[in-house]
């Protein structure tokens, strides 16, 4: 096993908690792609480690908040994105990442998605999007696709999946992209780019879960699934996101949306002076 | 931001709701999150006014799963933080509430008690929820409730649930019930100068020597907040002193849910609050909280009319239970009375503490308040048995 040291001299480890590893996510997981793009981000970025703020919720990928070096909050299962709104909003200096999986941002943590997406929240929310509730051992989810095998779709699934990018895009979201785990460069400079734009943005990324989703769909192992993430992804920047399901044959990724929206915080600022002016006049 | 604009120190005339609310922005309040409900909305609606008049944020959120959560994490970024809500969306806070007492985050919580189970009676107030806000989030923690009984104390005891949320890192609740959110009545806003705030405990140590979830003698860990340079991690999870998940460790475990218990249980005697009207040589005591303790001081004033030694001890405080003030007055009076909006909540600890002195239980529901002679009638009956 790799020890501490060594994971001390790897060129991001200043990002990480070097302490905390091996982390705890299973092999050929995508989640240990997100971080290091996330890390690479961060690098690239020469961000303030103390001026921003990671938020996850409950999940395999929730763990990823303890994970980086920064301030940052594990929260109760869907709710990182209501929690992250008081932070943002109580000190707007702050950079806000909400990184959490399908199954907490889009089932029990959905309502919170679409209405701070609506505000135009200034933040950037990445879903690890593995198809199944993968830390409970394997239940499907909100994103789980028909027919998929689950612990609890033992005769295949019935429910219609969400298309994520078309939901956030629908909800105001002002930067939608999508990747998978196999597009570690594009994927890494979408997380700049959202990092360094302003108002609600949303990265999803198609995650292999080859020990667990993987396993009962058998879609072989992890390298199977990156094998088939590139025979069947297709670029497609400013593709319409209510088109862009994912299929068993096609996964469209690429930049969805990227719009200017004034955010929340600026709304409220400017009122704030309005209202300012207002009382001095009495 | 000038001084008269954030207290409004003077004479007033307002409801509670309002009160409380000017409690808040008094006590240093700068973050309100909340969704609207009967019959605590005119509280959201006072902050969203008067917030940004200050400087401050009021935001409505999508829910009360997202207000709780929100404010928790206003709280991390550094503001003192509340939301406000009746039955239903007290429900719904549960949730985060034990994430706030887990992750130790200073906040408070406005319950304006309406009738209910469920939606119930929306406009009638009641006090259904005092055992709810000890025992409405799962496991084992304490928390800190108080309970106004007038318009004043929407205001005094505000302040008081914010320096205690600060002091001791708890969510803190003021439990009132809907009458008095919605009582109008006059107010006495003192001077800024005049008014006690507590701030929280700040780290005393730079970051590399800093454990977030290291407590002081006191029990209560200093905080650093998000952007001050800390980086801190906080967890729902039980977590060491490092903040970081342990969870299949018993030590760390009982060591940190003890704790949790402890900084408030050992600092009790700092935290709770009652009073005492007519007890020196009582023998029919009547134990009372909001609104129910108007009707049972005159109700005590009747029965010394009537020739009844009766007193009352009224509580400012509910949780932690006042348990040695009713133990110690159990022991030199007859009988204790609780009139109490409810089918039977503080009525339990109070028979707990007394142990042997009868305890006589008046319920109310259905939005009627007691009457100082349905109170009396008890006490009358009290004293003979």
């Amino acid at each position: 096993m790799t020890t501490i040291e060594e994971f001390d001299k790897h060129p991001l480890s200043r990002y990480v908690r070097v302490e905390r590893f091996p982390h705890i996510w299973c092999e050929g997981c995508g989640n240990g792609v997100i971080l290091n793009c996330f890390v690479k981000a961060l690098d690239d970025l020469n961000m303030d480690m103390n001026r921003l703020v990671v938020v996850s919720g409950i999940g395999c990928i929730g763990r990823i908040a303890g994970y980086i070096k920064c301030d940052s909050f594990h929260t109760t299962h869907g709710r990182p994105i209501a929690l992250a709104t008081g932070i943002k909003l109580a000190n707007p200096r702050l950079a806000i990442a909400v990184i959490s999986g399908d199954g907490d941002l889009f089932a029990i943590g959905g309502n919170h998605f679409i209405h701070a997406a609506r505000r135009n929240i200034d933040m950037t929310v990445i879903c690890s999007n593995n198809f199944n509730y993968g830390m409970t051992g394997g239940q499907f989810g909100p994103t789980t696709p028909l027919g998929s095998y689950t612990t609890t779709t033992p005769y295949g699934n019935i429910e219609h999946p969400f298309n994520l990018v078309h939901l956030a895009a629908a909800s105001g979201a002002v930067y939608v992209a999508r990747w998978t785990a196999l597009h570690v460069k594009r994927l890494t400079a979408s997380i700049k780019k959202a990092l360094q734009k302003k108002g609600f943005k949303f990265i999803e990324v198609v995650s292999p879960c080859p020990e667990i989703y993987g396993r009962r769909n058998k879609l072989g192992r992890a390298v199977d699934v990156m094998k088939q993430y590139r025979q069947t992804s297709e670029i497609r920047h400013g593709y319409d996101p209510s088109k862009a399901e994912i299929t068993q044959e096609k996964i469209i990724v690429g930049e969805f949306v990227d719009i200017e929206k004034p955010t929340y915080a600026e709304l409220l600022q400017k009122q704030f002076f309005k209202v300012q002016k207002k009382l001095k006049e009495g | 931001m000038e001084k008269e604009r954030t207290v409004l120190s003077g004479v007033h005339f307002m409801n509670g709701d309002d009160a409380c609310a000017e409690g808040a922005i008094a006590a240093g309040c700068r973050f309100f999150a909340g969704y609207p409900i009967t019959p605590a909305t005119e509280i959201a609606e006072r902050m969203a006014r008067r917030l940004i008049e200050i400087g401050g944020t009021y935001v409505q959120m999508e829910d009360e799963l997202a207000s709780m959560a929100a404010i928790i994490g206003a709280s991390w970024a550094g503001a003192k933080s509340m939301t406000a809500t009746s039955g239903p969306g007290f429900s719904l806070m549960q949730e985060n509430i034990g994430l706030a007492v887990m992750t130790e985050t200073p906040c408070v919580v406005v319950d304006i008690m309406r009738g209910s189970p469920s939606t119930g009676q929306p406009t009638e107030g009641a006090q259904q929820d005092v055992m709810q806000s000890k025992w409405g989030s799962h496991g084992d923690y304490e928390i800190i409730a108080l309970a106004p009984a007038s318009v004043q104390e929407m205001f005094d005891l505000t302040i008081e649930c914010f320096n205690l949320a600060e002091t001791y890192r708890v969510p803190t609740f003021l439990l009132a019930d809907g009458f008095t959110g919605h009582l109008w009545e006059r107010v006495v806003i003192p001077q800024p100068e005049k008014i006690k705030i507590i701030e929280r405990k700040k780290p005393s140590v730079p970051p590399e020597e800093y454990l977030p979830f290291k407590p002081d003698k006191d029990l209560v860990p200093p905080m650093a907040c998000f952007g001050e340079g800390y980086q801190v991690h906080v967890t729902g999870l039980t977590h060491d002193e490092r903040g970081y998940p342990k969870t299949v460790d018993p030590k760390i475990q009982h060591e940190l849910v003890w704790r949790l218990r402890e900084k408030i249980m050992k600092n009790s005697g700092n935290i709770i609050r009652t009073h005492e009207f007519m007890l020196e040589d009582a023998k029919v005591a009547v134990v009372a909280y909001g609104i129910p303790s108007r009707a049972s001081m005159n109700a005590v004033k009747m029965a010394r009319k009537a020739g009844i030694k009766a007193g009352l001890l009224r509580l400012s405080t509910v949780w932690p239970f006042p348990e040695k003030q009713v133990e110690e007055l159990s022991n030199r009076v007859k009988a204790l009375v609780v009139p109490e909006m409810n089918l039977g909540q503080v009525v339990r600890e109070v028979e707990r503490a007394a142990k042997e002195t009868p305890v006589h239980f008046l319920p109310k529901i259905g939005g009627e308040l007691h009457s100082p002679s349905e109170i009396l009638e008890v006490v009358r009956r009290a004293a003979k048995a």
